[in-house]
């Protein structure tokens, strides 16, 4: 782990990519973060993370981050010497995985430092600042390892970046998307939850290539999902609704800067983060059986 | 050292390898031979652990390739058909990470480099990027790869592609003296190669494992119907009057050639006349331009992969009739979603 964690650190650093990815992080986040507490005068460095432009720039920064870990490994058949490689997937996905994670670590050190200037000329909330940090952390950690994870389905690094913007992007919109669009109703969520059940039955279908798994699956949800709803209407009440928007992680940010130390947040971006680097290991292995 | 049994390889509906078996002995030279498409990248690929096989099983040392897969991995240098570097770094730089991940203790991983890269004769461009390095060099930065940490088994895929003549020679010096003190595996197309620098031959076509020996008893395999080659400068006339005398001699085929007549000889089973007859003509005062009792490996491999061929051709064939018979607007889609798949794995 520590070899292929060595060589990664390397190989970003030295190319253009690692001081990129810093620098936009950076300079998007030190503008916000001036026009908030500069120039408005408050003294909350966190506001400036939660701000769209923010997020938007962490979210494209760590896509050219993640992009290339697996899909070039793939494209130059590079691949088969970690394959072949005395260690376990799991060390080499986790080795990679905390070399990205290093490169992020720069843009939040440097981000740290703003709550400590502020407070020269001022009273800050240093703990309600740093939590948010930390969240921030947190946060780019979730979305290094779906990028990772996406990085690992395709050969092509456009690919794999296009695909991390536009889920996040997509996570980012869905709170909207989902006040305006799904009513709140118990039936619109069983037909829902009915319609999410066959999108994971195609996904199951995809990924292992057998029908009768896929099938399988498929019904035995339905059969859940209709046993539910005839027996227990109203968990359905805005329960389609609420579960997506429990999924955008970008809302978590939200408690933090507003001073309250969410701990399920933090559980909630560490088991995002742990299924997407679990995912990244079964992509790799399932390779090898194609 | 290795064990393979009852091994079977489906990618989708097509068999890759069908159900093979054979052993690998400690401290030879082993010469992988197919056409292409045979299975033999995707054996080695198996041995290796770089794929699964869908049923049989595979062990390396003792250790089973798919149970305890980083066991089995420490005894093998593995240098596949397109070495797997990094362009971005210098040779020296990616021979120190692969020792680093191969376990190496960080103090013996200077001079284990250094031992590599003295044995491929690659000192000299240690310090250059890869991306840059011509591909007999990046070859070369391969092998040394497949060789650190002095595994006990050295798997080399078609190793002298697209090197030079010298480089060739070069790689098969070094191959062969690996052969002294590892196991080493070579696949190749080369069978003059092959020839030259294994000891052992496993040819495989069509998934299947055709022929597994000694060079010398692949080469005297039609003992039962042992040949005689000969190229003698006479007319055909005098040959035959020669050949005529033996009664051991079944069937002859004659053609004239630019150095005199050609006779292949088909002589009865068990029988030898090879000196008989070389003094026949030497009597007669013929000079002989070629005289052999011995096949060559290539006519061995032609005759073994042969049949495969003829049903290659047939196969081919009927497809051809029935894409002709399709209509070519239904036809061409078909062939672009084909050229997707990949992608559409994605």
């Amino acid at each position: 782990m520590k070899a292929i964690y060595k060589r990664e650190l390397k190989s970003y650093f030295g190319s253009v990519i690692a001081y990129i990815v810093i620098a936009l992080i950076l300079a998007f986040v030190g503008f916000v973060a001036s026009y908030i507490n500069l120039f408005a005068g408050y003294p909350n460095f966190e506001y400036a993370l939660c701000e769209p432009y923010a997020v938007f720039a962490l979210v494209i920064a760590l896509s050219l981050l993640t992009m290339r870990c697996f899909a070039d490994e793939k494209r130059e058949k590079t691949d088969q010497l970690l394959y072949s490689l005395p260690i376990k997937m799991k060390d080499i996905v986790m080795g990679k995985y905390l070399a990205m994670l290093t490169v992020y670590l720069i843009p939040v050190a440097v981000m740290c430092a703003w709550p400590l200037i502020l407070s020269f000329f001022g009273k800050v909330n240093m703990l309600q600042s740093y939590s948010t940090i930390l969240a921030q952390l947190l946060l780019g950690a979730c979305i290094i390892a779906a990028g990772m994870f996406l990085s690992s389905l395709t050969e092509s690094q456009v690919i794999a970046a296009v695909m991390t913007i536009g889920l996040f992007l997509a996570v980012y919109f869905m709170p909207t998307i989902v006040d305006t669009f799904l009513p709140d109703s118990s039936m619109a969520s069983f037909i829902c939850f009915i319609l999410m059940i066959g999108v994971v039955a195609i996904i199951v279908y995809a990924l292992t290539g057998n029908i009768f798994a896929a099938l399988g699956v498929g019904f035995v949800l339905e059969a859940v999902n209709l046993v539910l709803y005839l027996f227990k209407t109203s968990i359905f009440e805005s329960a389609f609704p609420d579960m997506l928007n429990n999924l955008s992680i970008f809302n978590r940010l939200t408690p933090f800067a507003n001073g309250t130390f969410d701990l399920t947040g933090v559980v909630y971006y560490l088991s995002i983060t742990g299924v997407f680097v679990f995912l990244t290991v079964q992509s790799l292995e399932k390779k090898r059986y194609s | 050292m290795i064990k393979v049994s009852n091994l079977t390889k489906k990618y989708g509906s097509n068999l890759a390898v069908d159900n093979i078996s054979f052993e690998i002995e400690k401290g030879r030279i082993y010469g992988f031979l197919g056409p292409n498409g045979a299975g033999k990248s995707t054996t080695m690929n198996i041995i290796t652990g770089c794929l699964s096989q869908t049923s049989g099983n595979v062990t390396v040392g003792g250790f089973d390739v798919f149970d305890q897969p980083v066991k089995a991995k420490k005894l093998i240098g593995y240098l596949p058909e397109l070495p797997p570097l990094y362009g971005d770094m210098t040779p020296k730089e990616y021979l120190r990470f692969v020792a680093e991940a191969k376990g190496i203790k960080s103090s013996a991983i200077g001079p284990e480099v250094e031992r590599v890269m003295f044995r491929t004769s690659i000192k000299q461009v240690s310090g250059r990027l890869i991306r840059n390095l011509s591909k007999g060099y990046r070859q070369r930065v391969g092998i040394a790869m497949a060789l650190l940490g002095d595994p006990e088994i050295i798997i080399l895929d078609e190793p002298t592609v697209g090197l030079d003549p010298r480089q060739i020679i070069e790689i098969r010096e070094l191959i062969k003296s690996l052969g002294e003190d590892h196991t080493v595996i070579l696949s190749s197309h080369i069978l003059s190669e092959i020839q030259e620098v294994c000891e052992h031959v496993i040819i495989i076509s069509r998934g299947k494992v055709v022929a597994d020996d000694t060079i010398e008893n692949i080469c005297n395999m039609n003992k039962e119907h042992p040949v005689l080659n000969i190229v003698a400068s006479c007319t055909p006339d005098a040959a035959v009057a020669i050949v005529d005398e033996y009664e051991e001699v079944t069937h002859y085929a004659i053609t004239e050639c630019d150095k005199g007549t050609s006779l292949e000889l088909t002589l009865m089973p068990g029988t030898n006349i090879t000196e008989k007859l070389y003094f026949a003509f030497a009597a007669a005062g013929i000079p002989l331009s070629y005289f052999s009792d011995r096949v060559s490996i290539e006519e061995i491999y032609l005759k073994l992969t042969e049949s495969v061929y003829d049903e290659e051709e047939e196969t081919a064939s009927v497809t051809e009739e029935a894409a002709s018979d399709a209509n070519e607007e239904e036809y061409k889609p078909m062939f672009t979603e084909e050229d997707n798949s990949d992608e559409g794995d994605l």
